[in-house]
This record gives structure tokens, C-alpha cells and sequence, in this order.
């Protein structure tokens, strides 16, 4: 495997493989001295043209704790010469000796281009509204974990701005890969216009899809749309498609709730909820650079799961 | 001379040699003599071919293409005339302006003519100086690049327009409110790939509020680049009416689908953006019913850094004039979709009788002008882009194999493509 | 891939002919050329290998064993089971995963054979690694490596079953069930019932030498083997 750039790429074995992966790494992470030296002299450059500290910070630990040297780009104003085309800075930062470039990007498909252009591996930390592979693969790393490793027949509503999410996308297809039954809950604004490529189905009443799920997944609303005419008011979004106390309580015990972060709370969820134990969200996040080390290490530790 | 050439024009086909004298033809039959002789052997031996729709980004943008190199392109296109949009910086919205292309152009490998803005600046609000455009010789008028979104204004620039005896309003259908935010064709490929889609139906909106207007006013309006089967179904229905409206359409909305966005790659990124496989069959279908007139590249050259960004953020166009008559002999009429008569028919008669221009796609006869397009239907050869004579290299048919070159390509009695070699 | 080949990878001879995943590392076909062990010679060695543990460190105190995977975890398991039924102490035992320490991460496909998992603080202990052949070297170095991150040990020994010579680096084992010269394109193959399943036993196969000896060693006892285990 040389790149990551969507979950395409892996299908069902290769999620699996990355899973059983990121338990070795998670063991790892949990020790006194958390690091290996699997990928030591090599480098991994992180370049991200969006800004992200958490994930930017979880891909630069995950490549620390194997032992390999990091650099970091954040393409806001001023590392880039304005006018310095993506090809050029791609090519300039490879020309300084790189094995692997995580690349983060407000365009769909700025990774892929990046793919064509250098020799490094490369990792989609997200791109515009296309995919976010490493988040999804963390998310499906979690639910194992709670509900061993087929999800076979589990029930998954994810509900938020689907249409704009690129953690949408990659989790729909990571859960459907593993056998779970998606279900995509928005109000019709926020849902895809087509559902080519999404292997889930649609819902507008979250009330209706409640009493059916095994995981509630929720994506972030972003108050940056406000003006996009989505929707009327957070206040109108918190009550059709909120996960508020009164929902929650309307759960079964076994129900897991999820969430990508970074939270709104009291927009798509009650803070009381965030923090309940059915809610595995801190746990997501800690899974996150065991899950990156196993995708560092299968592109350039030669691990390869599935070509 | 042209010697032992297949003659195709509006009045029919036949075999024969065409003899040329200053910028006429005096004659045409077998058995010719003439100073000169160029070898038409195996070609067709047709009209000079127009495109209603080219770039040629001088002024402004000359590091991607400049008046001399279009024309050059357009003339090893085949192509002896060209209307030039108005979407330079500064636009066609000033004589002054007009007047330095016309001027530029009088030199060119083809005969270059310039479409006049509708409004100021092409903001769409205020009218330009039709007026004085029209007296330069602009005879279509298009914010091409941009739509003219308010009705008003549109119905006030069609009323306006009625005064100028030819005119033509020629309209880039996409209302913007609804394709604003969209790179790509709203469908079944935006959403797997994540990409901001431009609705058919903001094409089909504009199409079917146009033809209202022009209803409404009597003037005629030209749809430019249909891709939609909704838009193009409308205006068949507009012509069974008797309104007034032409139009024409892309190669690349005959060859290409929406799916070719799947790499990412800007090369297939265009406004109105590249449909369905449902919308390529109507383009197909409406040229073969004649509901659109005229096959019009959008010749669109950019610099290649422009187009190495990432889908979202490069600028939407291709290249189009030295590939428009292969693709339209492979994709049309190899498969018979049209005969070869009718082919030429949108690529040369057709579009300049909408233009204007009597001494372009007339009969091959004695008398006419003598703009004329040799090209050989059966040549083989690949699309290698820093081969083409553009300035820029975005085309998305890098690597393909084609059939259907030109040999030779005569502007006003001179050979200004000899051999598939530009003169000038 | 079968276990048996990932295990053995690691431990293959820089110089091994062919050098890829087959058993033999030449890809030509093997054949079984004698028993090594029985399923009886390897209780007996299993017993006589835990004596010599706890004789060596006069008792059982302060002891771990660490298994590598993967079947070094099982050897391990018997052992302390061994030491605990003469000595009647409970020597902890831990499952030790290297591929991360590899040296060779990078020239092939290295995957973890399962999770590091050493129930208790290596510091201050005497650590027995525990595996069950001893070939180049290199999985023991990649083992003290990945040890050396859990703990300071206050000694670490090893425990192999098979030592088949063709060292690489500086490492010998302490305790050893049986030392067995064999040429580099012959694979020691190792079954053990709670692993591969079957009866346990370890055989020496070699490359196909025509004309086959009656003493070629085929135990009655044995299974017929097929080409791959």
C-alpha cells in the first residue's frame, strides 16, 4: 500500500488489518516509555493548508512514538510564497528528504494530486468534503473494540451536516465495509444529493431512527454555515436533530454514542450527554494515535494489509 | 491549386480540383492547372470552418495564449474565422478595446472577429456600449464567462439590441445563485467525490427564461455551450414555436462525461461543467436534429500552474481548436450520428451564419471567398500537448488517439496551414 | 501466511538463497529427513529445561518467563506449568511481540504476531526469554530491544528448544532442548499441539535429494506431511 487517500483504497480486509494493527500500537502507547523503533530514519512531513492542531498533533505524535522524524507545514499565510502552487511546495518539501507526507486541504482531491507529484507516501488528513480516512478508521477501531470485530448487522446513525462532512463520507463507508447498516439523519439540506457512494440510507425524523440504533454518531455543526440558508437556527437544529438529555434517556442502555469532534456542546449535543458513559468520545481520540501509527507503519514499515 | 480533393458543402459533395486566384476561387472541376499545386489527395476539400467561441485571452492574459497563437491554433484547427469572447482583462466592453483586437488580429493566421459585452464590465447591471461596439463590426454580444442573471437587465439588453440590425445575444446559461459554490456537475459523481456541484437546472432555468425573452422581444438569442438535455430539449421546443434562438455546443460536451473528474484532475474541470451520459446523448442528438446549430470549442487556454492546483481551485476550461474537427469525425460521424455534410454543416455554415459572415462557409464555387479547410478524414495521429501550437497545454485529451487532420488550410486565397504546418 | 513461515522469517540468514517467504528460502520442495523430537522427547526436554532454569538460578523466585510469539508463548506457558508442579511456584509468564524491533522492517512485510502482554514489572526480575528455535539471531536482539522498554531486568537468559547453529550476531542461548547442525536450506519445523494443533513434534525437512534413503526418517508416529505446513 503506498498511499492512504480513501477508504476505497482499503475495502473490508484492509480496515480489519489496519485494526488488529492499531491494537499492537495501542499497547504500545499505553506503556511508560510509549515508543518503538519500527520506523526509525525515516520522515514524515505534515502539510496541512487547513488548520487542525488536534489531528496535525495526532499524526506528529503517532510518528514520533515509532521512532521517525517529523516536520510540520502549516500553509496559512506565510510559509508559502503567494502564488507557490501546491505542486511546487509539495515538491520543494519532498526535495528535503521526506518517506511520507500527511497532507491536509480544503479542496477535494488535493491529496490525490499531491500522490501524483512526489515519490513519498501520502496520507489524506482531509480534503475539502471528500474523505477523512484516519478518522474513520479510528471511529471503526472504537466500535470494535466495544463490539468485537465484525459489525456485522449494527445499526449506525450518523446525524449532522452530512452533505459537508468528509468524516461522514469515509465512516459511512468504513462501517458499511464492516458489514453495519448506516443510516444518514439530517434535515434535507444537509443530506448528499445523490447517495452514489454512500452505502447508507436516509432519514429527516432522528425521533424515528432512535429506538432503532446500536451506535448514534454525531458529526459537528459548524456555526461558520450559519449564513448557508442549512438551516433556520441552531436553536431549530437542536431540537429536530439534536442529541439532547430527553433523547438520550430514550436510548437503550447498550447504545454507544460517538462523536468526530471538536464538540458543540448544547448545539448537536447536550454537554450531560458528552460525558455520560454510553459516550465513548474521549476514548476516540486516544485511539486516534495508535490508528495513525498503523497507517504510518503499513505505508512505510512495509506491513502492507491489503495491496 | 487544390488538387484531387473530395469537395463537401452546403450544396453537396463532389469530386474535383478547386482553383484559387488572389483571395477567390475561380473555379472548380477535374483536371485543373494551376501555378501552385497542393495535394488534396484523400482530403475533403470544404468551406473554412468558424468557431462562434474562443478565448484568446489578449489582453490580459497573454502567458496563456495571445491573439497570434489562437489564430494559429485555430488555422491548424482548421478554422479560417473566429469570434474572439469579451472576457479579457480589460473585457470587450470599450472600442477602444475592440478595436486593438480587431487590429491584432488583421495579422493572424485566421480571420479573428471579437464578441462585444452585453454590460458593463460584465457585472451585469449596466448595459455596455453596444452602439459603438456594433459600428466596429461586433455583431454577437455575450457576458460570456459570466451569466446575465437579472431578467431585467437581460430583457432591457435584448429590447436595446433590436436596434442593431444582426445582432445576436448570446448567453453562458448557469444562473449564478444556483450554480455558485460548484466546480463540477451536480450528480451522481459530486457526490462520491465530494466536490461542490453546479445544478443542470441552472442551465435549464436561463435556457427556458431566455426563450421567453426572446419571444417577448423578437431578438435573437444564442445559447452558448448547451450541456444539459433539459436546456437543449427547450430549446427544441422554442424553435417548433418559430422564436428566434440558436445554439451551439462544446466538443467536450460530446466526448466527456462528469465520471472523467474521478482523478481529480482540473484538465476536466469547465463552466457549464462536463454531465451525464444521459446529457452527452442529447448533445449528440440535438446536433443531429439540427436543434443546436454550430459546434463551438470554448477554446480556453490557462497556464499550466493554474490548472496544478487541486480541482476546487483551479480555473474551469480546455483547450479546444486543434482537436474540435477530429473529435467531431471520430464521436459524430464515424458512428453516424451525423453525415459528413452536416458535420461541417455546425462546424462551418452553420456558425457563420449566426455570425454573420458571408465570406465564410459559402459554397465552393466560382466567386466565393476562398477560406477553405483541407483535411484528411483518416490520418492518425496523437494529441501531445506541448505539440500544439496553443500557448497553454490544457487539454484534456492528452494521449489520445485521433483520426482526422488537417493538411492545408486557406485563409483568403493563402495557404496559412501547409502540410499540417502554420505559415505564419 | 501460515505462522510458521512469518515466525521463521525473521531468523532467516542474511545470505539465505532466494531470501523470500518460502519455508526453505530456496523455494525448491522440501521433505521431512528425520524427526528431532517426538511428542515424548519434548515433554522430557520441556522438564529437564525448567530443572535447569530453576537450578540456574537456585529457585524460582524473582523469576518471569517471556514467550515470543508466537510459539515461544506456549513453550513458556509449559514451562512455568513444568516449574510449578516440581517446585510449586507460580512463575509468571509474558507473551513478547518483536516485529516492531526488526531489523529488517522496511525489506519485507513485518506484522506483529500478537500483543505484548508481561503481567508484571520486568525490573529487578531475571527475564527467561523463551523461544522455540534459535537460528541468525536476530528475533532474540529484536526481543531484548522490545525488552529493554519495558523494564530494567536484572538479568536476562534464554530458553530455546532447537538451536540450529548459523549465527549472526553474538547471541547464545542458556537453556537448550537440543542443539541441531543443519545446513541453511533446511527448515526445523516446530508443531505444537496447543498451537498448530495435532500431536507436537519437531522435524528437520530438507530439499528433495532424489533417489530418497530408507533412513530418511519418517517416523511412523508422524502425520504424512503435504508440501506447506
Amino acid at each position: 500500500m503506498k498511499h492512504l487517500l480513501s477508504i476505497d483504497d482499503l475495502g473490508r480486509e484492509g480496515v480489519d488489518e489496519l485494526c488488529e494493527l492499531a491494537e499492537s500500537f495501542l499497547e504500545v502507547t499505553q506503556r511508560d516509555i510509549p515508543k518503538v523503533p519500527a520506523l526509525r530514519g525515516k520522515t514524515v512531513a505534515c502539510v496541512f493548508y487547513e488548520d487542525s492542531t488536534r489531528t496535525r498533533l495526532s499524526f506528529e505524535t503517532a510518528a514520533k512514538r515509532l521512532s521517525a522524524d517529523t516536520m510540520s507545514f502549516s500553509v496559512g499565510s506565510s510559509s508559502v510564497a503567494k502564488g507557490e502552487s501546491l505542486r511546487d511546495t509539495v515538491q520543494t518539501i519532498e526535495a528535503m528528504g521526506i518517506d511520507a507526507m500527511v497532507v491536509r486541504h480544503r479542496a477535494a482531491g488535493a491529496p490525490n494530486r499531491v500522490a501524483g507529484w512526489i515519490e513519498a507516501s501520502v496520507v489524506n488528513a482531509g480534503d475539502g468534503r471528500h474523505e477523512h480516512p484516519t478518522q474513520a478508521l479510528l471511529d471503526t477501531f472504537t466500535l470494535r473494540r466495544h463490539r468485537g470485530p465484525s459489525l456485522d448487522g449494527a445499526r449506525i446513525a450518523i446525524v449532522g451536516d452530512i452533505r459537508h462532512s468528509r468524516v461522514a463520507r469515509s465512516s459511512t463507508k468504513a462501517f458499511a465495509a464492516l458489514g453495519a447498516k448506516v443510516t444518514l439523519v439530517a434535515p434535507p439540506t444537509m443530506l448528499p444529493e445523490s447517495l452514489a457512494g454512500w452505502p447508507a440510507a436516509v432519514s429527516c425524523d432522528l425521533d424515528a431512527v432512535l429506538p432503532e440504533v446500536d451506535v448514534v454518531y454525531l458529526l459537528r455543526i459548524q456555526h461558520e454555515r450559519q449564513d448557508a440558508t442549512l438551516f433556520p437556527s441552531l436553536r431549530e437544529y437542536t431540537t429536530r436533530f439534536g442529541l439532547t438529555v430527553e433523547r438520550a434517556a430514550r436510548l437503550r442502555d447498550d447504545v454507544l454514542v460517538m462523536h468526530a469532534g471538536p464538540m458543540n456542546r448544547g448545539v448537536e449535543i447536550d454537554p450531560e450527554v458528552a460525558e455520560a458513559p454510553r459516550s465513548v468520545i474521549t476514548e476516540q481520540v486516544a485511539n486516534g494515535v495508535a490508528v495513525r501509527m498503523a497507517v504510518l507503519y503499513s505505508l512505510l514499515g512495509s506491513g502492507a494489509p491489503v495491496a | 491549386m487544390l488538387r484531387g480533393g473530395r469537395v463537401v458543402d452546403a450544396t453537396g459533395e463532389r469530386g474535383g480540383d478547386v482553383l484559387v486566384e488572389g483571395d477567390r476561387i475561380v473555379e472548380v472541376g477535374d483536371g485543373l492547372r494551376g501555378d501552385r499545386e497542393l495535394d488534396a489527395g484523400g482530403c475533403v476539400v470544404a468551406p473554412g470552418l468558424v468557431d462562434l467561441h474562443v478565448h484568446l485571452r489578449e489582453p490580459g492574459m497573454e502567458e496563456a495564449e495571445t491573439i497570434e497563437t489562437g489564430a494559429r491554433a485555430a488555422a491548424l484547427g482548421g478554422f479560417t474565422a473566429v469570434v474572439a469572447m469579451p472576457n479579457t482583462t480589460p473585457p470587450h466592453d470599450d472600442p477602444a478595446v475592440v478595436g486593438a483586437v480587431l487590429a491584432k488580429g488583421a495579422r493572424a493566421s485566421c480571420e479573428v472577429h471579437a464578441a462585444g459585452a452585453i454590460t458593463k464590465g460584465r457585472e451585469g447591471t449596466e448595459l455596455a456600449p453596444m452602439g459603438e461596439l456594433h459600428a466596429l463590426g461586433v455583431r454577437i454580444f455575450t457576458d460570456d464567462g459570466a451569466c446575465v442573471d437579472a431578467a431585467g437587465v437581460m430583457r432591457a439588453a435584448l429590447e436595446y439590441a433590436a436596434s442593431l440590425p444582426d445582432a445576436v445575444v448570446a448567453q453562458h446559461a448557469e444562473d449564478s445563485t444556483l450554480a455558485a459554490g460548484g466546480h463540477m456537475h451536480e450528480g451522481e459523481w459530486s457526490s462520491r467525490l465530494g466536490i461542490p456541484g453546479r445544478p443542470a437546472a441552472a442551465e435549464d432555468t436561463i435556457v427556458a427564461r431566455d426563450c421567453i425573452l426572446a419571444a417577448l422581444t423578437g431578438t435573437r438569442v444564442h445559447f452558448l455551450h448547451l450541456s444539459s438535455a433539459g436546456a437543449i430539449e427547450q430549446v427544441r421546443a422554442a424553435k417548433a414555436r418559430g422564436l428566434p434562438v440558436t445554439a451551439e455546443a462544446a466538443p467536450h460536451h460530446f466526448t466527456l462525461t462528469d465520471e472523467s473528474c474521478a482523478s481529480f484532475d482540473p484538465a476536466f474541470k469547465v463552466h457549464p461543467p462536463l454531465r451525464g451520459p444521459a446529457d452527452v446523448a442529447a448533445v449528440k442528438a440535438g446536433l443531429a436534429d439540427g436543434t443546436i446549430d454550430a459546434i463551438a470549442t470554448d477554446h480556453a487556454p490557462h497556464p499550466t500552474e493554474a490548472k496544478e492546483r487541486p480541482f476546487e481551485e483551479a480555473p474551469p476550461g480546455m483547450l479546444g481548436l486543434e482537436t474540435a474537427l477530429a473529435l467531431t469525425l471520430e464521436e459524430l460521424v464515424e458512428p453516424g450520428v451525423l453525415d459528413l455534410p452536416t458535420a461541417l454543416a455546425r462546424l462551418s455554415w452553420g456558425p457563420a451564419a449566426i455570425a454573420g459572415l458571408v465570406d465564410h462557409g459559402a459554397p465552393i464555387a466560382a466567386g466565393s471567398t476562398a477560406n477553405l479547410c483541407v483535411f484528411d478524414p483518416d490520418a492518425r495521429w496523437t494529441v501531445v500537448p506541448d505539440a500544439l501550437a496553443s500557448r497553454a497545454r490544457n487539454t484534456p485529451y492528452a494521449g489520445r488517439e485521433l483520426r482526422g487532420r488537417v493538411r492545408h488550410t486557406i485563409l483568403r486565397g493563402e495557404p496559412v496551414v501547409l502540410d499540417g504546418c502554420a505559415t505564419r | 501466511m501460515p505462522d510458521a513461515a512469518r515466525a521463521g522469517q525473521h531468523d532467516k540468514p542474511a545470505a539465505a538463497p532466494g531470501g523470500g517467504l518460502s519455508m526453505s528460502g530456496s523455494g525448491r520442495e522440501l521433505e521431512l529427513r528425520t524427526s528431532v523430537f517426538s511428542a515424548d522427547d519434548l515433554r522430557r526436554a520441556h522438564t529437564r529445561i525448567a530443572h535447569e532454569i530453576v537450578e540456574r538460578n537456585q529457585g524460582a523466585e524473582d523469576l518471569v518467563l517471556v514467550g515470543l510469539y508466537t510459539r515461544g508463548v506456549a513453550i513458556a506457558r509449559r514451562l512455568a506449568s513444568a516449574i510449578e508442579s516440581f517446585e510449586g511456584v507460580d512463575v509468571p509468564v509474558g507473551a513478547l511481540d518483536v516485529a516492531f524491533y526488526r531489523d529488517d522492517i522496511g525489506l519485507r512485510p513485518v506484522q506483529p504476531l500478537g500483543t505484548t502482554e508481561v503481567p508484571v514489572d520486568v525490573g529487578d526480575r531475571t527475564v527467561v526469554l523463551v523461544d522455540d528455535v534459535l537460528f541468525t539471531g536476530r528475533t532474540v536482539r529484536a526481543a531484548l530491544d522490545a525488552l529493554t522498554e519495558l523494564g530494567r531486568p536484572r538479568a536476562v537468559q534464554l530458553a530455546v528448544l532447537v538451536d540450529r547453529g548459523h549465527r549472526e550476531l553474538p547471541i547464545r542461548a542458556d537453556f537448550v532442548g537440543k542443539n541441531l547442525p543443519t545446513k541453511l536450506a533446511e527448515d526445523v519445523r516446530v508443531r505444537l499441539a496447543d498451537v498448530d494443533g495435532g500431536d507436537d513434534g519437531i522435524e528437520l525437512w530438507g530439499p528433495a535429494a532424489g533417489a530418497g534413503s530408507a533412513g530418511a526418517g519418517r517416523d511412523g508416529s508422524y502425520p504424512e506431511r503435504g508440501a506447506s505446513a
